[in-house]
């Protein structure tokens, strides 16, 4: 009685041994990220415990920073890291959002298109790829920006824009130094030149969550609005842009949690003076450009009060990364998960 | 189906033999390395004696990390380094740190000189009530009285002054500091002596370096920079009032004169705040090496003996070209006398 063999079978022992060390390796290494962030927040935690009894919430909301006298506050680097961060977000927003809608509009492909169609190779098969392969270009050269060091930026922004962008501010503060925001001279790195650099690095995060976002619109909301005799433009404002609205909210808030983290760029660009105003020409610190210059020669009595700064930084950013992270969650399963 | 693991496991193994053939041939080459941390004062100075000893001799290596006195001296005591550097020398509270002991060895001087970048002026006159003003804020426009008047011939624009000061403590810092606290008491009392004091005015810039970028690329700055750095870039330096009352430039001379008046102890630590000499450049200093009183390793020992006789004798030679002050020939004595304070542990290997 040769029965044929049967092709499936249940596992064999070996095969369920594999199974259970696979996933529970795979559960160790998930646990295990977790457990660095909480192991990093409780190191930080306990180093920052004594400053955190000494100093207490009159760290947070003082202006001196003097070795000399024991005064320590971070009032003006929580100020500088906001300001700059959000300044540099608003830029940022503007341009990467409007190069996402560029990128989800095929705007570059359609114009090769009609480029191909004037030569009529348009359907040929190499010549008719083109559009999308320019494309495809566009998007990794956006991309690309991400990819440059942040000491690059901070050395472009000191030797390239900050002289290139004086004499604009210098006539601004002339003309319309009564106005707060050009109030004060631009005396080498600064508020502006920081910002402006810190919406570039920002850029492609914004603008890669942006278009995926933009992109993941369900096309029949598009062709439906088409069909209901909407122009491009109108489209775009009124449906694609209100659809994608929580994925780009997303990529906002992460790309807000970056600009809050930036240090080398802004140690070299935002003049890390402790002084607090609302002129854009004014330099003015952040928590990581006061750790990034001050930790490696820090007395072991200050180590303390550099974790409270540390500890206050890290707040902030995981904060505004675990919000982000949410959004963004919440708004691909909305999008996937509905039509 | 065998065969694609078989050829990836004959590549593992290559790869597997190919590593530990390199690391045979690593072991078995004779070499002695050192590592040093510390000032960035003297840096270009102590990388071009390194690696000029390292050429000279087969097998050694000698690496210097510029990353600063304040870290050059708790890597000292971290024990992470074979030597440090620092121009702040050592307060006696870090020295009792290091187990063992430290001996501290003045290498070589510099003088700290003030750089500003002001079109058209090629000769600044500044006096002690300016720059202290400058640096405490006081002083805020290039025109003022206290610099004006020392400079007749010179048109000073009606511009802000930029201060730049270092954003990271700093040797150069220290000794600058001492000796504003020493020519201003209202100094001494607010910003003090600090490695990285609450300067009132100014932004920062990381390191020697920085604050040279800074000045260069902004219009009516000024900073204080070590004399090697505005020498090698060709920067305008200020003209100082010393305490005899002389305007003084930034010369090998006249800093040396101001050394000449320091009175060395025995732990070969000695700083010149306000040299009172007629033709003494008021701000300079020493900058010391510091090493273990003991070695554990016999090789190192050898080697940082040789290097450090090296260094005192036949390396200040190589001192001024760029733009440090050689040791003046007493001091060289001494340093080479209390090299020998270097001992090898009794139970080194």
């Amino acid at each position: 009685m040769a029965e044929a063999k049967a092709i499936t079978q249940p596992p064999t022992g070996l095969q369920r041994a594999t199974d259970a060390v696979f996933s529970g390796l795979c559960y160790s290494f998930a646990w295990l990220s977790v457990l660095v962030v909480i192991f990093i927040v409780l190191r930080i935690a306990f180093a920052a415990a004594p400053a955190v009894r000494q100093y207490g919430w009159g760290f947070l909301a003082t202006r001196t920073w003097d070795p000399n006298k024991d005064q320590f506050g971070i009032l003006p680097e929580i100020w500088g890291t906001m300001f700059t961060s959000i300044l540099a977000l608003g830029i940022g927003t503007a341009f990467g959002v409007a190069a996402a809608v560029f990128l989800s509009e095929g705007y570059l492909g359609g114009f090769v298109f009609s480029v191909l169609k004037i030569f009529h190779v348009e359907f040929h098969a190499s010549w008719g790829r083109l559009p999308e392969q320019v494309e495809n270009v566009l998007k990794n050269l956006i991309e690309l920006l991400a990819a440059i060091p942040s000491v690059v930026y901070g050395l472009w922004g000191f030797f390239v824009v900050i002289p290139l962008i004086r004499p604009a501010c210098d006539w601004l503060h002339t003309k319309m130094g009564w106005f707060a925001p050009f109030g004060t001279d631009l005396s080498g790195p600064g508020v502006l030149p920081a910002v402006l650099v810190l919406s570039i690095m920002i850029l492609p995060t914004i603008t890669a969550i942006s278009r995926q976002a933009l992109v993941s619109v369900p096309p029949k909301l598009r062709m439906a609005a088409y069909g209901l005799g909407a122009t491009q433009w109108e489209t775009i404002f009124a449906v694609i842009l209100p659809t994608a609205t929580r994925g780009i909210v997303g990529g906002i808030l992460l790309a807000f949690g970056r600009a809050l983290g930036e240090t080398m760029a802004l140690a070299m660009l935002v003049g890390n003076a402790n002084v607090i105003s609302f002129s854009l020409f004014s330099p003015a610190n952040t928590l990581a450009a006061l750790l990034a210059n001050t930790f490696p020669e820090a007395h072991p009595k200050e180590i303390g009060v550099l974790m409270y700064a540390a500890l206050v930084l890290l707040g902030i950013t995981l904060v505004v990364n675990m919000i982000g992270a949410f959004i963004l969650q919440r708004a691909s399963a909305g999008i996937e998960g509905g039509k | 189906m065998k065969t694609p693991h078989r050829s990836l496991m004959v590549l593992v193994a290559i790869i597997t033999v190919s590593f530990i053939a390199c690391s045979g041939n690593k072991g078995s080459s004779e070499g002695v390395r050192l590592q040093g941390a510390g000032a960035s004062f003297p840096a270009p100075l102590y990388q071009k004696w390194f690696k000029s000893y390292g050429a000279s001799h087969n097998g050694v290596q000698i690496d210097y990390q510029s990353v600063g006195s304040g870290s050059g001296v708790k890597s000292v005591i971290d024990k992470t380094v074979d030597f440090g550097a620092s121009d702040a020398a050592m307060t006696p509270e870090d020295m009792a740190k290091v187990d063992g002991g430290v001996q501290l060895l003045p290498m070589t001087a510099g003088c700290i000189v003030l750089t500003y970048n002001l079109k058209g002026v090629t000769s600044l006159k500044l006096s002690r009530a300016a720059y202290a003003g400058i640096f405490l804020g006081k002083v805020k426009k290039w025109n003022d009285p206290l610099i004006t008047k020392e400079n007749p011939g010179v048109t000073l624009p009606d511009e802000p002054v930029n201060v730049v000061v270092r954003a990271d403590g700093s040797g150069t810092t220290f000794v600058f500091t001492k000796h504003l606290s020493a020519i201003s008491p209202e100094f001494a009392q607010s910003p003090g002596v600090n490695t990285l004091p609450n300067w009132p005015v100014g932004t920062r810039s990381k390191g020697n370096e920085g604050v040279t970028a800074s000045v260069m690329m902004t219009p009516g700055a000024i900073g204080y920079i070590e004399y090697g750095y505005a020498k090698s870039q060709n920067l305008p330096m200020a003209i100082l009032a010393n305490k005899s009352g002389s305007f003084v430039a930034p010369t090998t001379a006249s800093a040396q004169a101001a050394l000449a008046t320091a009175q060395f102890p025995e732990n070969l630590i000695a700083w010149v705040p306000d040299p009172d000499a007629k033709d003494a450049y008021p701000i300079a200093t020493y900058t010391w090496l510091i090493c273990y009183k003991q070695y554990y390793d016999k090789g190192k020992f050898q080697v940082l003996q040789d290097l450090l006789t090296y260094c005192v004798t036949d390396g200040q030679k190589e001192s001024e070209a760029l733009g440090y002050i050689p040791l003046p020939p007493e001091v060289a004595d001494k340093a080479k006398a209390a090299i020998q304070n270097i001992t090898l542990a009794p139970n080194a290997t």
